[in-house]
């Protein structure tokens, strides 16, 4: 690799999903019609948050816990080219290899050159946001390579030729009797078709995905997988999961490859075990996940014989470099945040337009690819903070959305809203104009309508086509202050 | 003690009688109250739509004018929530380090209502009497900035006649979040749609809270609805006899 100087890069446009074709408003605006989304979303996301709370609470030292598990983060990026260097080596000790990837057009290159080698067409992927994040099936595809999905809910999404919304239930936008029609209709024209009879039962439904990707497991020589955690100090790679299809990716091929941004790296085991506790709790809502996979290296006889890590960085050392926006880059991708939003319940996912929606999509999506490809995200938030509090890893949602908002608005042209914005601040600078300026506020008395204020031009338009607005009272409150308690 | 009343800028544009309500309650209990007229607003608007550059002159601002004061009562956890938690940082962000350090003394003396009665004035029953059916909703910056618990439950537990109804979902944001009301309408009047229906169904007659945006905002809602529930500030309530 050639040395590199100046300002790391971001995410390169034209390839993966981390920017959406609509403005979040308009996006949102069209979510928000789709009441069959909203009824599903709004009990996906309860029943979750829920669970969360229960088994959060029974927790004794959750502070703790969360606290250490931002100062690990914070001490990895603080020093983390030294961690990745160290897993580097560990990784090539235990017989892997390691490709570093500047961004998603060289990790997709990477990859699909992989693949080439090993002559295969048809590749089996482990639940992967990094991969997604990338585009890589797209890429594959282009390369005539089959990439398939064997998360239960990415099965869905692929089949249904959809997007995820979520980062840990990519289907949760979908109910049961949805998903059967999918499986009813897609299942055949690719694999193993569903049984002809496919009821919406729970049971059967995961039996339908079972038989289907049970020929695939079987056959496939190639799998894709990303990574919740590496361990530098054993070159030990981790994934978190609850179907036991991930196990079966990581162990049944012959080559395993393995795409992780480059933040995912933790330096010991010891620090890893507070994440195995606080990822769980938080995402699922279990106490323990089902599968927890771990791998060093490859072992004859045992998984495995070729084992390729490919560390992306695409906008993760622009994002380090940001003071204000690098404690992004300590998320575990748990999707606490997403369950509590009140914004992303009632909007669900692909409003978002990346692949990392919700509050933390808010802020990561912008961080990886600059504020000015993703001006509209920092400000889908009403700011209410339910994301930092449940966050295991006390990210501050709120604090960096408002530090990206100044960053869209400092990047952006002259427009109304900033010679408006100027204008009030110059006011309330001067106190006696600004006293003034309230007064005059009574002339908005001139709107009302039966006692409340029912409609106002734009962009005020946007408050009352909902909501009425209070008539200005006829005294201010500092012009009662003087009249009751003495001049100014 | 000299307590200085923090009106906001939304009190003292459109809602006097919170204003006046938080004067009469604190003269009540026996503070001598005074109103430093050179106080506008505390910028958290634009700080909060990313006019940060716009808002440092009024902290600078809003540090002198509360300077030198024992105490400085507001009737709203947002803007509490701004000069405590937003102030230094905006101060800082300048480069002027007195300034920031004013921002500081002034945030370390600055009390949401509900705080000052309970932490500074050590006592929940402040006198009041209110024989109405009432819902408390929480506002996100006194739950979640402020943290001020259950105070405000338990000063209006304390109030004469005052029948309090839980809310259900009281936690989960009105939707108002200052430009995002406006910015994003739509997901906003979602969020609201769902927050009246709360307040509705608990057959309460008014519906209290510590913030007067918030409350313009469900008061909104409710009267758009054509809803009989008024929304009133916690000072009112308290402020009663
Ligand atoms: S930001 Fe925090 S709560 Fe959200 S997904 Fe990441 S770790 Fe989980």
């Amino acid at each position: 690799m050639t040395a590199f100087l100046g300002m790391p890069a971001r995410a390169p446009r034209g390839v993966g999903q981390l920017r959406g074709d609509l403005p979040f408003p308009a996006a949102a605006r069209e979510a928000l019609g789709n009441a069959q989304l909203r009824s599903n979303l709004g009990r996906a996301t309860a029943t979750i948050r829920a669970k969360r709370a229960a088994v959060v609470d029974e927790v004794p030292d959750w502070a703790g816990l969360r606290a250490a598990g931002a100062a690990i983060k914070d001490a990895v990026l603080a020093d983390l080219g030294s961690h990745l260097i160290r897993l580097e080596e560990q990784v090539v000790a235990h017989g892997g290899r390691v490709h570093w990837a500047r961004d998603a057009n060289e990790a997709n290159r990477i990859v699909t050159d992989l693949v080439r080698a090993t002559g295969e067409r048809d590749v089996v992927k482990v639940k992967s946001m990094t991969t997604q994040e990338i585009g890589l099936n797209e890429a594959l595809a282009e390369a005539g390579i089959s990439a398939w999905e064997t998360d239960l809910a990415e099965l869905i999404v692929q089949l249904a030729d959809d997007r995820p919304s979520h980062i840990l239930v990519p289907a949760i936008h979908r109910n049961r009797t949805e998903i059967r029609d999918i499986f009813r209709r897609e299942m055949g024209r690719v694999g193993v078709p569903a049984p002809p009879h496919l009821s919406e039962d729970p049971h059967e439904l995961a039996e339908a995905a079972r038989l289907h990707l049970r020929a695939r497991f079987l056959t496939a020589r190639v799998a894709i997988s990303g990574a919740n955690f590496a361990v530098a100090e054993t070159g030990t790679l981790a994934v978190v999961e609850s179907e036991g299809n991930g196990r079966m990716c990581l162990t049944l091929p012959e080559t395993l490859i393995t795409v992780m941004g480059i933040e995912k790296v933790v330096p010991t085991w010891r620090d890893l075990e507070v994440y195995l506790q606080l990822l769980p709790r938080s995402s699922t809502g279990e106490r323990m996940n089902p599968y927890t996979s771990m791998w060093t290296g490859v072992h004859p006889g045992d998984g495995p014989l070729e084992f390729h890590l490919v560390l992306l960085d695409n906008g993760r050392s622009a994002t380090l470099a940001d003071p204000h926006g690098r404690a992004a880059l300590r998320c575990i991708r748990c999707s606490a945040c997403l369950n509590v939003c009140p914004v992303y319940e009632r909007v669900g996912g692909h409003a978002y337009g990346s692949v990392y929606p919700g509050p933390i999509g808010a802020v990561l999506s912008p961080q990886l690819t600059g504020a000015k490809d993703n001006p509209s995200l920092p400000f889908a938030s009403s700011l209410c903070g339910a994301c930092y509090d449940v966050c295991p890893v006390a990210i501050d949602i709120p604090t960096m959305l408002v530090h990206l908002r100044s960053e869209v608005v400092a990047a952006s042209g002259p427009k109304p809203e900033r010679a408006a914005m100027a204008g009030v601040s110059w006011v309330m600078r001067r106190p006696r104009l600004y006293t003034v300026a309230l007064r005059l506020s009574r002339v908005a008395r001139l709107f009302g309508r039966r006692g409340a204020i029912r409609r106002l031009p734009p962009p005020l338009s946007a408050w009352t086509r909902t909501r009425d607005l209070p008539l200005p009272p006829a005294e201010t409150f500092r012009d009662w202050w003087v009249r009751t308690h003495g001049s100014p | 003690m000299r307590v200085a009343l923090f009106i906001t800028c939304l009190v003292d544009a459109m809602y006097p009688r919170v204003g006046q309500a938080t004067v009469q309650l604190l003269e009540r209990l026996g503070y001598d109250v005074d109103v430093p007229l050179r106080q506008t607003c505390c910028g958290q608007m634009h700080t909060n739509t990313g006019y940060a550059d716009q808002a440092v002159p009024l902290v600078r601002q809003h540090a002198d004018v509360f300077a030198g004061y024992d105490a400085i009562v507001a009737p709203s956890a947002s803007c509490v929530g701004s000069v405590r938690h937003q102030h230094a940082a905006l101060a800082a962000r300048s480069g002027d380090d007195g300034l920031r350090r004013a921002a500081a003394a002034v945030a370390e003396r600055t009390y949401e209502l509900s705080e000052f009665l309970v932490n500074v004035h050590g006592s929940v029953d402040v006198g009041a009497y209110y024989p109405h059916r009432v819902t408390y909703h929480p506002t996100c910056h006194s739950l979640r900035l402020l943290r001020v618990g259950d105070r405000p439950l338990r000063l209006l537990h304390a109030v004469r006649g005052l029948d309090l109804v839980d809310l259900p979902d009281a936690d989960v944001c009105c939707g108002f979040g200052g430009t995002f009301a406006l910015k994003n309408a739509d997901v906003s009047a979602a969020m609201l749609a769902d927050k009246t229906a709360s307040v509705l169904s608990t057959g309460a007659a008014v519906c209290t809270a510590g913030d007067s945006s918030c409350l313009m905002h469900i008061g909104g809602g409710l009267s758009r609805d054509g809803a009989s529930v008024r929304t009133v500030h916690l000072a009112e309530i308290l402020a009663s006899t």
